[in-house]
């Protein structure tokens, strides 16, 4: 069949060779080897890596930190990026417009930039630390701990949220709330049962998005604490870039483990929306 | 809608941009101060620091090499996503339901991820890469695929490719002349945009340039890092030179995006 291909096809497909080949050498080829080698170790192959894994206190501590910190943040986040976008709908449109143009660049304030301002900010002896400490409204405040780096992680996904809902308020309309008023419902009864509901699908998948965001996030904690914090990514990149514990089988094992993790998070999305009548329309 | 509304919505707005700006204006303070320690206001302003930072030939350096590295992958990116894109939309118009799963790779699959992979696959052998900066080239292609594909994929379904194609051919072009000076300049100012998105994005790439390159070719980010235990005040400074150059090119993207409607 393919040979009935007239010849502008045949050129047609040769321009994607190079295409195909970049792509396959610096996107799948690292993910083929990475899903090839968490199978092998040193009797053959195996599932030996991941039962060393569940076995170790440690890599599930790092399990279980990446996930409160994800978990955490991307809540925070998307509460605070909830509230923020109801109100740019409904305020005056040049306000908006330095919000949402400020959200965009601030997008883009993240890794090691971002960790060095939050030293600046609130380390131990950051400006903002201290001027709390006056007020007495802190005791102490540590940015290389678990909450500290929840607050930072919370702050990048701030405006990643905002941008991804805010256009989808474009599907509450106005009068739904007016209606909703006029027959008698409190502000309660229509965001539970009117704006909630048609909002589901967006906040779920912006929710997806910030939860994969900060799963495999790397540069903004590593710039923090120099890789002393015990997360997923950190645990990954000392296995094959550290100076001892070289072990690439063993990172193998923890990728397909955070891989795993985000295709779990995205298959869930996924049924809930098939859930949820909404997404008929 | 009632005074007491518009009050509550224009003061979380607010809210949202004080949080939003606090750590930059931070920043920005600490980088012009002379000394701030334990007050919470800086004792005196300078501009010492931007003097010291634009002075030191390592940070030149690294700025430059990040600025040959972005515009080099970008420079690979369009090479090889452009003629896809053709190809796509004019020949093969199932292949973009393919390619619409296939550009989510990059960010489903974290960059700490691939460089397990890329380390073992090109630390040795013939394709020994790892430590120079052609195999940032190669994953900066990756990560800027699902920005130019998406800009450009949109661009052409709003152009008539096939029309245009056709009318080109009918005055006489080779389906290569049409396609370089017919449909091309059609694409030029969404490709604009989406090169200047994707390239203040990879300008603030660390992942891979550390895991992979490190200071055996130093770009920015990895400069920030290793500059950790130098004066903060020379960090701000560094940190608010980064910020300015990539908000400039946001700017320019979204000045862009404007002329177009």
């Amino acid at each position: 069949m393919s040979r009935r291909l007239p010849r502008g096809k045949w050129l047609a497909l040769l321009c994607l060779v190079p295409f195909a080949l970049f792509f396959t050498a610096f996107q799948i080829a690292p993910l083929v080897w990475v899903a090839v080698h968490s199978l092998i170790t040193a009797e053959g192959w195996g599932l030996g890596n991941f039962s060393k894994l569940f076995a170790s206190r440690f890599y599930l501590q790092a399990v279980q930190h990446s996930l409160e910190i994800s978990l955490y943040s991307s809540v925070l986040g998307l509460l605070i990026a909830l509230f923020g976008s109801y109100s740019l709908r409904q305020i005056d449109s040049r306000l908006r417009d330095l919000v949402m143009a400020f959200a965009n660049m601030s997008s883009n304030f993240a890794g090691v930039p971002l960790a060095f301002a939050f030293i600046i900010l609130l380390g131990f002896n950051g400006a903002l630390t201290l001027l709390l400490k006056q007020a007495g409204l802190i005791e102490d405040f540590n940015l290389y701990s678990r909450n500290g780096l929840i607050l930072l992680y919370t702050y990048f996904q701030i405006p990643l949220g905002v941008l991804l809902l805010y256009p989808a308020f474009d599907a509450l309309r106005q009068d739904w709330q007016e209606s909703a008023t006029l027959l008698g419902a409190n502000r309660w009864q229509y965001w539970r049962h009117i704006a909630l509901p048609v909002l589901t699908p967006a906040l779920l998948g912006t929710f997806v998005i910030l939860l994969a965001n900060a799963l495999g996030a790397y540069a903004t904690v590593y710039a923090l604490t120099t890789g002393n914090f015990n997360v997923l990514p950190i645990r990954i990149a000392a296995l094959v870039s550290g100076d001892i514990n070289l072990d690439p089988n063993l990172a193998s094992a923890l990728s397909m483990l955070l891989v795993g993790l985000m295709a779990l998070i995205t298959l869930t999305h996924q049924w809930l929306l098939r859930r949820s009548y909404h997404v008929a329309r | 809608m009632s005074r007491a509304n518009q009050l509550y919505h224009r003061s979380v707005v607010w809210l949202l941009l004080l949080i939003l700006l606090l750590p930059l204006l931070g920043t920005l303070l600490y980088s012009l101060a002379t000394s701030w320690s334990a007050t919470i206001l800086p004792s005196g302003l300078t501009l010492k620091w931007y003097g010291a930072l634009w002075s030191d030939a390592r940070f030149l350096t690294a700025f430059a090499q990040s600025l040959l590295v972005c515009a080099g992958a970008l420079l690979l990116a369009v090479l090889l996503i452009l003629p896809l894109l053709f190809v796509v939309h004019y020949h093969f118009p199932r292949l973009d339901g393919l390619m619409n799963l296939l550009i989510l790779l990059p960010f489903a699959v974290p960059p700490v991820v691939s460089s397990v992979g890329l380390l073992q696959l090109y630390g040795s052998g013939p394709l020994a890469m790892v430590g120079t900066p052609w195999i940032l080239l190669g994953c900066y292609f990756s990560l800027s695929l699902p920005f130019i594909y998406r800009a450009i994929s949109n661009n052409l379904q709003a152009i008539h490719l096939h029309d245009l194609m056709d009318a080109a051919q009918l005055l006489g072009a080779s389906p290569l002349q049409a396609a370089l000076q017919v449909i091309l300049p059609n694409l030029r100012k969404g490709l604009m945009v989406s090169l200047f998105l994707s390239f203040s994005f990879l300008f603030g790439e660390f992942v891979f340039a550390n895991l992979l390159v490190g200071t055996r070719f130093e770009t920015l980010q990895v400069y920030l890092n290793n500059m950790r235990n130098s004066s903060g005040h020379f960090n701000s400074a560094l940190v608010i030179s980064y910020f300015s150059f990539v908000v400039l090119c946001t700017w320019a993207a979204s000045r862009l995006n404007k002329d177009r409607t």
